[in-house]
């Protein structure tokens, strides 16, 4: 069969897939640049071409920047809380004691679970007059009265950054743990007997396995924790005083809420080429530690 | 072998009960929440465990009585069932030709990696104009309409899974099976795809898990019974007036279970198929 033939085929394969993408994604994606040069309402009249003006605006708002603190802050921390608490669970997973069978079976549960369940579990939990926090912390006297932990500004971000650990951490686990059993024995064994101790029996023997997997880890999880909205919609909706809203949220209330579609659609724009360079970056340093862990 | 010592072993349990609370706390509570008297609920000191058990939000929830809250719990539990399987039979039918088409002609794979890049853009990017669409089509607050914007997530996702799994099946087999005679749709049929099973039922898996879970287009073109799915139904629940909490536990134990199921008895593929991303970039 020929090598034309053979291409030509495998493009006929693809139509239907690339045809659907182009439709939900191609034309939605390219018709928001367009709209973001306009002054666009989300109901009605097609709006005016204003040129950059929805980016000059939206750029030097005070809203963008506190907005982009608090993105950041709430991806740094929970990812890289994600990562450590993941990596140790996963060396004790991979040592041998009774019961680990069941102890990895039950790291699936958080991840299964629904973001929203999640949401609304963890929301149940810090509720200020029954929930579960309060309780055991003031049965421990850990303190006096109850708090409102989702409703002081000082508390409610990283309330929702326990939450959201607690859900992702253990695919982190689980990822890791694969990559740690794929560690052969005798090098183990080896640096054993060379003599090294624990931590640098992690430096230089198991990392070097763990780093490709965990930067995929850390890549993918940087950029869901960047996108984030449903656990900080259910949670706080950005409150209170705002000292939650992330860049997603502050994108919804203002092409939604208060229906601007114009400024609404090149905010959105600004966050997508955020996540954008991010992953390029991230992407090469992907390259770099796959290349320097073999 | 390493050297293990008794305090050694100590810590590894002490670890390891210390993970297990940490996992279990949390579900074990939402359980029992769902499951205690108002009044426990509202007890301070707090009560952790009823004095009897109540079961009897389950029944309120499932119940299918006219304008109960039930009513509206078991509406969106069938839309999110009904967007779930349209979104997945779909994503699937794109999906295993063009993993397969990518899988025996690397040349083409490009266009794969830029359907897997959209991964990176996040919803809100699209969120306007697949608005926009939808109503102009009337297609707002329709469980079809949420199927089709869900295949945004689903198909990539769905391509790159079925195409990995294609790669493990050897071309040979099929070349061996057209030399016989057998036609290209012949032989995917006979050959290839039972050898896919495998691969196929883990990417349904992921589908339905990725849609049951989906917020974000449910919240914005989703407005009442004949479309809203579960996570809106119980964002609902959790965001209004309810003052009784244990309904709202007892929804999300209920909106729970399907996938912890699902995660449970699939582990090893879904382990496996989560980390084949990891582990092979």
């Amino acid at each position: 069969m020929s090598g034309t033939w053979m291409t030509t085929r495998a493009w006929l394969l693809m139509l239907p897939l690339l045809m659907v993408m182009v439709a939900v994604i191609g034309w939605p994606l390219v018709d928001t640049v367009g709209l973001s040069f306009t002054d666009a309402k989300l109901v009605g009249t097609a709006g005016n071409f204003v040129g950059i003006d929805n980016y000059t605006k939206m750029l030097s708002s005070s809203n963008f920047s506190r907005t982009l603190v608090t993105t950041t802050w709430f991806a740094v921390a929970s990812v890289a809380i994600e990562m450590v608490i993941g990596v140790l669970a996963a060396l004790l997973l991979n040592q041998e004691f009774r019961g680990r069978t069941f102890l990895r079976a039950l790291m699936i549960l958080p991840w299964a679970l629904p973001t929203v369940v999640n949401a609304t579990l963890w929301r149940l939990i810090y509720n200020p007059e029954y929930g579960a926090l309060n309780g055991a912390l003031t049965q421990l006297h850990l303190i006096d009265a109850y708090r409102s932990w989702l409703g002081e500004p000082g508390t409610a971000l990283a309330a929702l950054i326990i939450a959201d650990c607690w859900k992702n951490f253990p695919l982190v686990a689980l990822i890791a743990l694969a990559a740690l059993q794929a560690v052969p024995r005798d090098i183990t064994a080896a640096s054993l007997v060379d003599g090294a101790g624990p931590f640098a029996r992690f430096r230089f023997v198991i990392l070097p396995y763990l780093a490709g997997p965990l930067m995929v880890a850390l890549v993918l999880r940087t950029i869901e924790a960047f996108k984030v909205f449903d656990i900080i919609w259910v949670m706080t909706r950005g409150g209170p005083a705002n000292s939650t809203r992330t860049l997603s949220i502050l994108v919804y209330q203002e092409a939604f809420s208060f229906q601007r579609a114009g400024s609404g659609a090149s905010l959105a724009l600004i966050v997508t080429l955020l996540v954008t360079v991010l992953a390029l970056a991230y992407a090469a340093l992907v390259k770099k530690t796959a290349g320097s862990a073999t | 072998m390493e050297r293990k010592s008794a305090a050694f072993t100590v810590f590894i349990y002490a670890c390891a009960a210390l993970l297990a609370v940490v996992i279990l706390a949390p579900i074990a509570w939402l359980f029992v929440m769902s499951i205690s008297p108002a009044a426990d609920l509202a007890a301070k000191p707090l009560r952790w465990w009823p004095q009897a058990a109540d079961f009897s939000r389950y029944q309120q929830l499932l119940s299918t009585a006219e304008n109960s809250a039930g009513a509206a719990f078991t509406a969106s539990l069938r839309n999110s069932l009904e967007v779930a399987g349209m979104a997945t039979v779909a994503a699937l039918l794109l999906a295993i030709p063009a993993g397969w088409a990518v899988s025996r002609t690397p040349s083409i794979g490009w266009s794969l990696s830029m359907v897997i890049a959209t991964y990176m853009l996040p919803p809100v990017a699209l969120a306007v104009p697949l608005y926009m669409g939808l109503s102009y089509l009337g297609l707002l607050n329709n469980v079809f309409g949420l199927a089709v914007v869900y295949l945004t997530i689903l198909a990539p996702f769905t391509t790159w899974l079925m195409k990995s799994g294609f790669d493990a099946i050897p071309r040979e087999i099929e070349a061996a099976a057209m030399i016989d005679g057998a036609g290209l749709f012949q032989t995917l049929r006979i050959i290839t795809l039972p050898l896919a099973a495998p691969v196929v039922a883990t990417s349904a898996l992921f589908a339905v898990l990725l849609a049951w879970d989906e917020f974000f287009y449910a919240l914005l073109f989703t407005s009442d019974q004949r479309a809203k799915t579960l996570t809106v139904a119980i964002a609902d629940l959790a965001g209004g007036r309810v003052s009784d909490y244990g309904l709202i536990a007892t929804a999300g134990v209920l909106a729970a279970l399907p996938p912890v199921l699902i995660g449970l008895v699939m582990q090893r593929a879904l382990i496996s198929g989560l980390t084949s991303g990891g582990v092979k970039g």
